[in-house]
């Protein structure tokens, strides 16, 4: 094939159950982004994931995508200034257990700077059984002071945008909580990228 | 949307094409319909966050990872089939260094999951998962065995077409695919709502890999084609 041709992407198919016997294998988990050289706050995250009756989904799988603890990318597309922290990837890969629960460990990302300044987030990827596709959503930090001015979260309808919040847990420092609702009335803000 | 604009340097993605992906909910798989959003999606301008993905799973490869036949003492039960083809991005380009994984049932239909309770055999010289890298024309191969169909619970007498899942790393986190391969002339084809999920034609026969005479290896094994397509970015009059 030629470039500069037109081809319909492939479709998406669901992960279906068993791709524990790849994906997220102990060896091809990624449950901890960084390192204990890695520079910034230290954050874990569990992650709760819960379809439109409100049970836990314990066959999902999660994947995450975010920048170092100054906002910048491992990839050759982030060509701002600054570089990279040394042995910085970014990106995680766990699955849900029976409670419908997984912790990541990380950092809490920097503001990415990219034409307009966005707050720290990450960007989650859902993928299970019962989806045909996956949904991307991001998760901020609350209570962050740049929340309020970032472009993304203006475009989410003000009642909607606690559903982007991870949530500090208050009786253990660096612990925070988000929950994936597939469906239903307190329903996750998803994006169409 | 003002101060998102993306430099021609770094451009955004295609969005996908009407038609080429299933919806998130379809009734006739039954699984979607408690883990389908209602509400509607919220469309994302493609920031760095969009366009940036990560460079995952290269170090991990070793050498008999693409050659699902191998990885036990003995050889595993069933049809010996390569199964081989290109990434190409949606403007033709190769991919190059992609990381394609992949899992699948043994022959007999059965996955090696402790979920898996279909009644048939485990086969102890098959696990079914690889791994590979495309090379620098985007392209790629495995050996294995063919898959068999299976049962499942979505409907009375439902049985999943013989199919491979794939899932592929492209330059872009928004550009990640996770689809299945299935099989020319699957007479399941037309009782499966995860493969007629998909609402265009020309997009669902995507998924159906050709039988590749050309790489068949007299003597020893079939071969299948399946090319796999990602999102590439947006094209511009200006670009050279």
């Amino acid at each position: 094939m030629k470039p500069d041709m037109d081809l319909v992407p492939t479709p998406s198919q669901t992960v279906g159950p068993f791709f524990q016997i790849e994906l997220t294998t102990d060896e091809h988990c990624v449950r901890c982004i960084a390192g204990p050289q890695t520079k910034g706050e230290r954050a874990w995250i569990t992650f709760r994931v819960l379809d439109g009756d409100g049970a836990p989904v314990d066959d999902a799988m999660l994947e995450i995508w975010q920048a170092d603890s100054t906002g910048k990318y491992y990839h050759p597309d982030d060509s701002g200034p600054g570089i990279v922290d040394r042995g910085w990837i970014g990106f995680g890969r766990l699955a849900t257990g029976e409670d419908g629960n997984c912790v990541l460990e990380t950092i809490k990302p920097g503001c990415v700077r990219y034409d307009a300044v966005q707050a720290p987030h990450l960007t989650l990827a859902v993928f299970a059984r019962g989806m045909l596709k996956q949904l991307y959503t991001r998760v901020y930090f609350a209570g962050d002071p740049s929340n309020d001015g970032d472009p993304i979260l203006s475009l989410v309808p003000p009642e909607r945008r606690e559903s982007l919040m991870a949530k500090p847990d208050s009786a253990r420092a660096g612990h925070w909580e988000f929950d994936v609702r597939l469906q239903g009335e307190q329903e996750t803000v998803f994006f169409d990228v | 949307m003002d101060g998102l604009t993306t430099p021609t340097s770094r451009k955004a993605y295609c969005r996908l094409p009407k038609g080429s992906q299933p919806p998130s909910l379809y009734e006739p798989y039954q699984a979607t319909r408690k883990r389908a959003p209602l509400k509607p999606l919220i469309l994302l301008p493609h920031t760095l966050s969009e366009i940036t993905g990560p460079v995952y799973g290269h170090e991990k490869i070793g050498e008999k990872d693409n050659d699902l036949t191998v990885q036990h003492a003995g050889e595993p039960l069933g049809e010996r089939i390569i199964v081989s083809g290109r990434v190409l991005d949606s403007n033709g380009r190769p991919v190059p260094n992609a990381l394609i994984e992949i899992w699948q049932a043994n022959s007999a239909g059965r996955y090696r999951h402790a979920k898996d309770q279909h009644p048939a055999p485990l086969d102890p010289n098959f696990s079914g998962a690889g791994r590979t890298l495309t090379g620098q024309a985007g392209e790629y191969r495995f050996i294995t065995i063919k898959p068999g169909s299976y049962p499942w619970f979505n409907h009375h007498n439902a049985w999943r077409p013989a199919h491979i899942h794939f899932s592929v790393f492209g330059d872009a986190f928004i550009a990640r695919l996770v689809t299945q391969m299935y099989f020319p002339g699957d007479p399941l084809f037309p009782y499966d709502p995860i493969f007629q999920s998909i609402p265009d034609e020309k997009a669902r026969e995507r998924l159906i890999s050709k039988f590749d005479l050309e790489t068949t290896q007299p003597q020893w094994a079939k071969a299948f084609r399946f090319d796999i397509v990602l999102r590439g970015r947006e094209a511009t009059p200006f670009e050279t």
